[in-house]
């Protein structure tokens, strides 16, 4: 599984560059990035603030366009997509877990984690939502309002819906960077097993190492930069190479 | 603290345009109003000044002309003669004096209709002076009439008509239709001839002859020669014309006040009834105002709660926000005036266009600035009232807390209760009033219908979760998770939803009534004629005047007519009880009239008896087989037997005799109206017989059954256009409710519409989700304004059955079917722009967290 001609990429940058701006006010968020997010894998994203982690992910995801370069899901390429196509693919094809403001505070947590399939108008697989909810561990939970639930077990109905479509990939901004650290265990400890048993696609950007750590590989951002990766990485691990990094007197 | 007030309102101004707007519209309403009736009034006082010019003095005999009735035509009336203008002329102060006999006199266009009905169509006689001249009808072209076949007509009408010296016209008085020849036309700055109406000018004798006796004058105005007072020559002529019974003398100056007063008083009762919709206009504007700084203090919870950790105190947080409503109000009031000035005079030059109104100035009181702001000011403040008050209990703690939810909703427990107490009181109230029935169950039903729509106002948050929750599965099949999102938001926050649909249920709920009360009235009527009259035809004189003898009897020599009565209306006095009687044909009274007896015969009738309604039989307590006294017009007295009794008709009137027991106890025949039956019915060929029989009278109305209830459907419809224009405005300014609460809930759910777009609800979607709720929450608002209209309706009905008898209330209900789409249609119009800006929103923007 770590032989990297056998792996396959569920998304893939190319060159991607992201410029905010113009004149005096530029700022070039992305510069030349090129990066393949592997099927099946769990990927997270570092970097100290302002490096670039949510530009990267949002380009990636079709929340936002591109200055120059290739961003593709599977075989689609974004650059270049209507709004209706980026939000169909979004849609189909995309999970989202925020790290605030993830659920309607009007639906049930149940009506929360089928909403992407009730706006495509699709009836869910219902073997798999199951299976999903089991996983989660919300399976009590279920008529609840987001309001009735702590701030972990909100996170978890997010992470649900961004599996119970059973997305080509999830992107997880700072999942854990709202909750208390067991809280966040959880969460990351289910993303980890919904790359593992479900075979989930997931990336994620944290700026966390014990998160980063949960993680099959860690890419590090700096600049807008791809500075780093790190395979099967451990929280020290990626600590240590935090430090290089700031040691090279990058803070931001 | 002002400062900080101006800085809230500058940094709010778009959040505050919708409120503003409602009470620009408000106030430019009331302005408007002020402005156009003060403006109308001037001018026709301005118009007024100069036409008691040559009038020192007036004598009046009110015995003379077309004014008598039945009742009046009393023998001892004095008359005004020859004689009596000699003597006025022969007294030491006066330089001239004319005498006027007037009455109605109507024109008929080439097509035979009568022209300039609208203000007036009056005739008088033409007094000329010595050279000819009659200072009081300047001949324009042409001179005055001298003969009975010439008569001269008033400028406007005749450049209207395209009338001409030398033309012949029909011209009709009270009876056959006359040809004359117009022998000039004169000017005139009468208003009631700059209104629309026309006046036809006769020789002295032809008028004396068609409008009181040969030789005898409705008024005569004397003028004061020059040093004698107005008051002085009153006096002279008392001492020849004493001012006492039918005679009565007046200065100059007190004809142009009373004229005055009368001009007054009627732009007063105008500028009343529009007050009344103005009002109403700023009171759903209430609703927007309150809601807007309810929303605004939302969202600066924290802030206050910062000031008031900073040290500020309850009474200065509260000051600030009135002191923000204050300024709101005032800027808006402003822009109000200035938007009525401009409606007044769109309206006063839109009347003026049609020739109708004399010109001039606008005028704009002191009063009217000062009322405009200050009704402006004060609603806005008196709607930021409570929002203020909820503003000063923010504690200071609000401040620390991390999430920025608006403060949650307090139980509505306490509220419910309330609502529900005023509600039940209100319909007890209502229901006590109609039980009560005519003008005494007024005040309870009034008093019941404001405690109705108080208690239903409070409690429309209750109201607002299970009716709209109701749609949910209808809204979930038909438009998917936008429906569902939709409704969800709707009832979200209840209180918002419930003050937002209130706004519009007021207009619906006043319109409803109208239109429900209009229908009942349409219907009633409508069956009432169906049902209670036989003839074909009824056949009256324009503008109400009695009809002649003559044209009775051109009627019935009219081609295809079987069957003739005139309804003959005098007054008696039954059993001590005044009562106008209806004096018909016995011999054919059958075949036109159908009274529904309840007691007695139609055979009682013709052999001389008396027919009377249900109500006046018990108050007078007789029953078929009673005798009663009546005492007749002319003085004599007699006893009647009672031979029917029928229920209470508006079309038969309180008691039927025949015309030949009434023979010999009037003075004077009264023919309101000639019923006619025709072989064959109504058609155009009958109806054409009976026009010509009458010569092409133009003052002869002939109108079919159909006729009669389409004449008086069509005048209740034009009044419920009317009353809908008028409260259009009300609906107007609860439409930018709507778009004001759309356009703050789309602003504070932005990270969650960011969130919906980024799972992949696309633009058309979120629009969807943003007008259904926009739909659901006006449709609620129609909704409750139907229900509580009809309700009110029905109450008012109950009241008014004592003034039209047999009143049931019918519901109209392709109309009410309307109205709640009309809910619809507002609820998308309103969500046109909110739901654009939510489809616009910038995702990223929406959810980052940083
Ligand atoms: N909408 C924007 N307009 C201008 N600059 C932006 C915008 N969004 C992000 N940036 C800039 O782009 C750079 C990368 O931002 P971001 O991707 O949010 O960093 P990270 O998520 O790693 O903290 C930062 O310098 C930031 O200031
Ligand atoms: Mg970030």
């Amino acid at each position: 599984m770590t032989t990297t001609a056998l792996r396959t990429a569920a998304a893939r940058a190319s060159d991607l560059t992201k410029v905010y701006g113009s004149g005096d006010t530029r700022v070039t968020a992305l510069d030349h990035v090129s990066v393949d997010f592997y099927r099946g894998e769990f990927t997270a994203i570092m970097g100290p603030s302002g490096s670039g982690k949510s530009t990267l992910m949002h380009c990636m995801a079709g929340l936002d366009d591109v200055s120059s370069g290739s961003a593709r899901i599977g075989d689609i390429e974004l650059n270049g997509l209507k709004d209706k196509a980026l939000t169909k693919l979004r849609r189909d094809q995309i999970g989202f877990v925020f790290q605030a403001f993830n659920l309607l505070p009007t639906l049930t947590a149940l009506e929360n984690i089928t909403l992407p399939m009730d706006i495509a108008g699709r009836k869910p697989d219902k073997a798999w939502l199951d299976r999903v909810i089991a996983t989660v561990g919300l399976a009590d939970r279920l008529s609840h309002r987001p309001s009735q639930l702590s701030g972990g077990q909100q996170q978890r109905v997010a992470c649900a819906r961004a599996l119970a479509s059973r997305p080509e990939i999830i992107f997880a901004d700072e999942p854990t960077g709202n909750l208390d650290s067991r809280s966040g265990a959880e969460i990351l400890g289910f993303l980890r097993s919904s790359v593992r048993e479900l075979g989930q696609t997931i990336v994620m950007v944290t700026h966390d190492p014990v998160a980063a750590s949960y993680a099959d590989r860690v890419i590090f951002l700096a600049d807008g930069r791809i500075v780093d990766e790190l395979q099967a990485p451990s929280a020290d691990g990626v600590l240590d190479r935090m430090r290089r990094f700031d040691a090279k007197g990058r803070t931001s | 603290m002002f400062k900080t007030a101006l800085r809230n309102v500058l940094s709010h101004k778009g959040r505050l345009l919708m409120t503003m707007l409602a009470v620009v519209l408000g106030t430019a309403f009331v302005a408007g109003t002020l402005v156009f009736s003060d403006s109308v009034s001037t001018a026709l006082k301005n118009s007024l000044s100069h036409n008691y010019d040559n009038v020192s003095v007036r004598v009046e005999n009110s015995a003379a002309g077309e004014g008598r009735s039945a009742q009046d035509n009393n023998s001892d009336a004095k008359p005004l003669t020859d004689a009596t203008l000699r003597q006025i002329r022969a007294l030491p102060g006066t330089a001239s004096a004319v005498g006027t006999v007037e009455g109605f006199a109507g024109i008929s266009d080439a097509n035979g209709n009568l022209v300039g009905g609208r203000g007036g169509t009056q005739g008088a006689n033409f007094s000329p002076g010595a050279d000819g001249t009659d200072t009081r009808y300047p001949m324009a072209q042409g001179s005055g009439p001298t003969t009975s076949t010439q008569i001269a007509v008033d400028q406007r009408t005749a450049q209207k008509n395209g009338f001409k010296v030398g033309d012949t016209l029909r011209v009709a008085v009270n009876g056959p239709v006359m040809q004359l020849t117009v022998s000039g036309i004169f000017t005139s700055d009468d208003p009631a001839l700059s209104s629309g109406g026309s006046l036809v000018l006769f020789d002295t004798a032809t008028a004396q002859r068609l409008y009181t006796a040969p030789g005898q004058y409705g008024w005569i105005d004397a003028l004061a020669k020059p040093g004698t007072g107005q008051d002085a020559l009153e006096s002279q002529i008392g001492q020849v014309v004493p001012h006492s019974g039918n005679i009565t003398l007046h200065t100059g100056a007190s004809l142009t006040a009373d004229a005055k007063q009368m001009v007054e008083d009627d732009s007063k009762n105008m500028k009343t009834a529009l007050l009344f919709f103005a009002g109403v206009a700023l009171f759903v504007g209430i609703f927007l105002i309150s809601n807007t700084f309810t929303m605004l203090i939302a969202q600066r919870t924290r802030e206050l709660a910062l000031m008031r950790a900073l040290g500020a105190s309850r009474k200065q947080v509260r000051r600030s926000v009135l002191l923000e409503a204050l300024l709101v109000g005032l800027t808006a009031s402003l822009a109000g005036l200035g938007a009525g000035v401009g409606i007044g005079a769109a309206l006063k030059a839109w009347a003026g266009s049609s020739g109708n109104l004399p010109g001039g100035g606008l005028t704009v009181t002191p009063s009217t600035v000062l009322i405009t702001l200050l009704v402006g000011t004060v609603v806005t403040a008196l709607a930021a009232l409570f929002p203020a008050l909820r503003a000063s209990r923010v504690p200071p703690v609000a401040a620390m807390s991390s999430n920025d939810q608006p403060a949650s909703q307090k139980s509505l427990v306490v509220r419910n209760s309330i609502g529900l107490v005023l509600a039940g009181l209100g319909v007890g109230v209502v229901l006590l009033g109609v039980s009560q029935g005519g003008s005494a169950g007024r005040m309870p039903v009034a008093l019941g219908a404001l405690l109705v729509m108080l208690g239903v106002f409070v409690l429309t948050p209750l109201l607002s979760r299970p009716i709209i929750a109701a749609t949910g599965p209808l809204f979930r099949r038909l438009f998917g998770i936008s429906g569902t999102l939709a409704k969800q938001n709707a009832i979200r926050n209840p209180r918002r939803t419930a003050a937002t649909a209130s706004a519009l249920t007021i207009g619906v709920t006043l319109i409803t009534a109208l239109t429900v009360i209009g229908t009942s009235i349409s219907t009633t009527i409508t069956k009432q004629v169906t049902a209670n009259m036989k003839a074909d035809y009824a056949v009256s004189t324009q503008l109400g005047y009695p009809v002649s003898p003559q044209l009775l009897a051109q009627l019935k020599s009219a081609k295809g007519v079987t069957a003739v009565s005139a309804a003959d209306s005098q007054y008696v006095t039954v059993n001590g009880t005044d009562l106008s009687l209806n004096g018909y044909d016995a011999g054919s009274f059958d075949q036109l009239v159908a009274p529904d007896l309840t007691q007695g015969t139609l055979d009682a009738f013709k052999q001389g008896q008396l027919l009377i309604d249900a109500d006046h039989a018990k108050s007078l307590d007789a029953t078929v087989g009673s005798t009663v006294k009546v005492a007749y017009p002319n003085g004599t007295s007699g006893t009647l037997t009672v031979g029917g009794v029928y229920p209470k008709s508006d079309l038969l009137g309180p008691a039927l005799l025949s015309e030949q027991a009434l023979r010999g106890h009037t003075l004077a025949p009264y023919y309101n109206v000639v019923l006619v039956k025709t072989d064959g019915g109504a058609s155009s060929a009958n109806e054409q017989a009976l026009r010509d029989a009458t010569g092409l009278n133009p003052l002869v109305k002939v109108q079919s059954q159909q006729q009669m209830v389409d004449q008086f459907n069509s005048l209740i419809s034009m009044m419920l256009t009317i009353l809908y224009a008028l409260l259009g405005m009300a609906v107007l300014i609860a439409i930018l409710g709507v778009v004001n609460t759309l356009a703050m809930s789309v602003f504070e759910r932005k990270r969650e519409l960011g969130m919906l777009r980024a799972v992949g609800l696309d633009r058309r979607g979120v629009k969807r989700m943003v007008r259904l709720e926009s739909v659901v929450i006006a449709v609620f608002g129609a909704a409750m304004g139907v229900a509580i209209g009809t309700f009110l309706a029905w109450a008012a009905n109950g009241l008014l059955k004592s003034s039209l008898s047999g009143l049931t209330t019918a519901l109209p209900w392709g109309r009410l079917a309307l109205f709640i789409a009309l809910g619809a249609t507002v609820g998308l119009l309103a969500a046109l722009w909110p739901a654009r800006r939510a489809a616009r929103l910038d995702i990223l923007g929406a959810i980052k967290t940083d």
